[in-house]
């Protein structure tokens, strides 16, 4: 491994536990339930690495990545594609075990949270079931979790508005657009409100305008409920409007190159214009960096 | 339906009716002559053709003898009577339906065995793959002389034929389809931390449905053939089975090839029930779902 490497590992790794440790302020007062007390960790992720066992040679997605996430915080995963983001995600829900390396989640192994519904996952493709309606599949986690039949239907109803897809309710996913689709399967997410919510690629099939709008809807849903959100993106302008931070990744092996703290200078409150603001230039010219970095390291 | 549609089905029709007729006259052609030289005039090829047609016992019954007889056997004697070929129908039509029933809950049963439980799949699935190799005309008459020593005889000795047919299909084309659900829906119900018993209620049997249907289509059809073959070594007293038994010892193909039609009019049936139940119960989008 080249010198560099490790240079970028340190760095990074100082970078995530120095943000870490101040939890961030309060944006908006919590909505005062019990173990939610702004700034507790609520993911902690330390010297995780993770191989595939491929047909011919290893595949190093993950790479002695350290991360820790708090009560609160929106996280970004941006970089390049096969950085590894989707791995890192997949581990924290426990749908991938790592190869070496400690994850807590709400302070318990990811098998133990995901037991305990810990989170809700928006899967980088739909994943919805064809023989269900729109509605339907907004309420199957309901169905799973025991929750009654009408109150059910109110909560998907409410979802499937947040999402804009009021009206489509008895549809069924083939006759939505792949847009469409994905915002079914964030409102199923959303469904049973969870307190940590992991997002691959949300809005990656969607049009500027309904992802500007969406963008809006979620923002201003997180600082209402102030639930901690992972969410991994392409767009470098999306990661800077919605993050308290931004985790820059780099492939080949999967690591952490940067993490950008955006809460310090961009307002809680956000709206779409401040991506016009100085300060919003400035971070999203620190992402690029960090993209242009980790991209040198393929030639 | 359109013009579109109903055009090369009929076109085929009258193919298939011409070269029925032209083989008729080619497969019945010497016992004609033989017949007209007895009678002692003269003929030439317009008689000959003619008595191709009209004869009692021939080697290739034509359409419109079969279609006589047909209407004969249905209409000619109440439905209940042994002679009509309606009640044959309906007996045959019996067991190949208890059959199929079977065959379907030890067909289904299997397949939710060796998807569910691990070690099932290695100890089963090499022993129903050899049941298949083993002809079925050599252990029908087998399970007919077994179950009848066991003081069962009628309809379930042919049930149990039918239903050795059918499960195989069901067993196969269900492990399939409870295996078909995509890893991302499967990793969404783990994500939810649904039990096994959720996931296989919620997500593997809705998306084992296309591929059960498609295999009680094939599963059905071969119902009737194992009811058949079941009704033969019973020594034949009722069921189609009994009336092509019957016909061939006493040459009486007219009445094998109106048996035969039957016995296909039945599968046809039974199929097309199978489909109507399929556009009722599976809703996965046009074309069986993306
Ligand atoms: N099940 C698997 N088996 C083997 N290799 C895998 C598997 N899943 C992912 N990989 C490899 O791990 C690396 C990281 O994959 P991952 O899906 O996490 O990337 P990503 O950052 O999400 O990419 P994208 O932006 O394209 O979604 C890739 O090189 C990929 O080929
Ligand atoms: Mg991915």
């Amino acid at each position: 491994m080249p010198a560099a490497h490790t240079a970028a590992h340190t760095a990074a790794h100082t970078a995530t536990h120095t943000v870490a440790a101040p939890p961030p302020a309060p944006l908006v007062e919590a909505e005062g339930e019990p173990g939610r007390e702004p700034g507790r960790t609520i993911v902690d992720i330390r010297h995780l690495t993770l191989t595939y066992q491929a047909a011919d040679h290893p595949v190093y997605a993950l790479s002695d990545v350290s991360l820790s996430i708090a009560q609160g915080d929106f996280i970004s995963l941006i970089g390049p594609s096969g950085c590894g983001k989707t791995t890192l995600m997949r581990v924290i829900a426990d749908l991938e075990q790592p190869s070496s390396g400690d994850v807590l989640v709400n302070g318990m192994t990811p098998e133990q949270a995901r037991l305990k519904r810990a989170y809700g996952y928006v899967f980088q493709a739909p994943a919805l079931y064809p023989w269900r309606t729109v509605e339907r599949n907004v309420t199957l986690p309901l169905e799973i979790m025991g929750t009654p039949r009408a109150e059910r239907q109110t909560r998907a109803r409410e979802q499937l508005e947040r999402v804009g897809l009021t009206g489509f309710e008895r549809k069924f996913p083939w006759q939505l657009s792949g847009g469409m689709q994905q915002r079914v399967s964030i409102a199923r997410a959303l469904a049973f409100n969870p307190d940590l919510l992991l997002m691959d690629e949300p809005f990656g099939a969607l049009d500027e305008i309904t992802r500007d709008h969406l963008n809006l809807q979620l923002t201003q849903l997180w600082r209402r409920t102030r639930k901690t959100c992972v969410f991994v993106t392409h767009s470098i302008a999306e990661a800077v409007f919605l993050s308290t931070r931004i985790v820059v990744m780099s492939p080949r092996p999967g690591r952490i190159l940067d993490v950008i703290d955006c809460a310090r200078d961009l307002p809680p409150e956000r709206t779409l214009d401040i991506r016009e603001s100085p300060e919003f230039q400035r971070i999203a010219h620190r992402v690029r960096e960090g993209l242009m970095e980790g991209h040198s390291y393929d030639d | 339906m359109t013009t579109e549609r109903i055009l090369p089905v009929a076109v085929m029709s009258l193919a298939i009716i011409i070269l029925w007729y032209a083989g008729a006259v080619w497969l019945n052609s010497p016992q004609a002559a033989e017949a007209l030289t007895r009678a002692g005039a003269d003929w030439g090829t317009g008689d000959l053709i003619r008595q191709t047609f009209a004869m009692k016992r021939p080697i290739l019954p034509t359409p419109d003898q079969v279609a006589v007889d047909l209407f004969q056997s249905l209409t000619g004697t109440p439905v209940t009577h042994i002679r009509n070929l309606l009640y044959h129908t309906g007996v045959t039509a019996g067991s190949a339906l208890t059959g199929f029933a079977l065959g379907v809950l030890l067909g289904v049963g299997l397949a939710v065995g060796i998807v569910q439980v691990r070690t099932l799949e290695a100890s089963l699935l090499p022993w129903v793959i050899a049941s298949q190799t083993i002809p079925i005309l050599a252990i029908a008459p087998m399970i007919v002389v077994i179950l009848g020593n066991l003081g069962f005889t009628g309809l379930l000795p042919k049930a149990i034929i039918s239903m050795y047919l059918c499960f195989f299909p069901i067993t196969i084309g269900m492990v399939k389809g409870l295996r078909s659900a995509d890893p991302l829906t499967l990793d969404l119900m783990r994500t939810y931390s649904a039990g096994s018993a959720q996931t296989f209620r919620l997500l593997r049997l809705p998306a084992s449905l296309p591929f059960l249907f498609t295999s009680l289509k094939v599963a059905v059809a071969a119902s009737v053939v194992g009811a058949i073959v079941g009704e033969l070594p019973t020594g034949g007293q009722a069921g189609l089975g009994a009336r092509l038994l019957s016909g061939s010892y006493y040459g009486q193909t007219v009445q094998i090839w109106s048996a035969l039609v039957m016995a296909s009019l039945l599968g046809v049936t039974l199929v097309a029930v199978v489909g109507l139940a399929e556009r009722a119960l599976v809703r996965s989008g046009p074309g069986g779902g993306r």
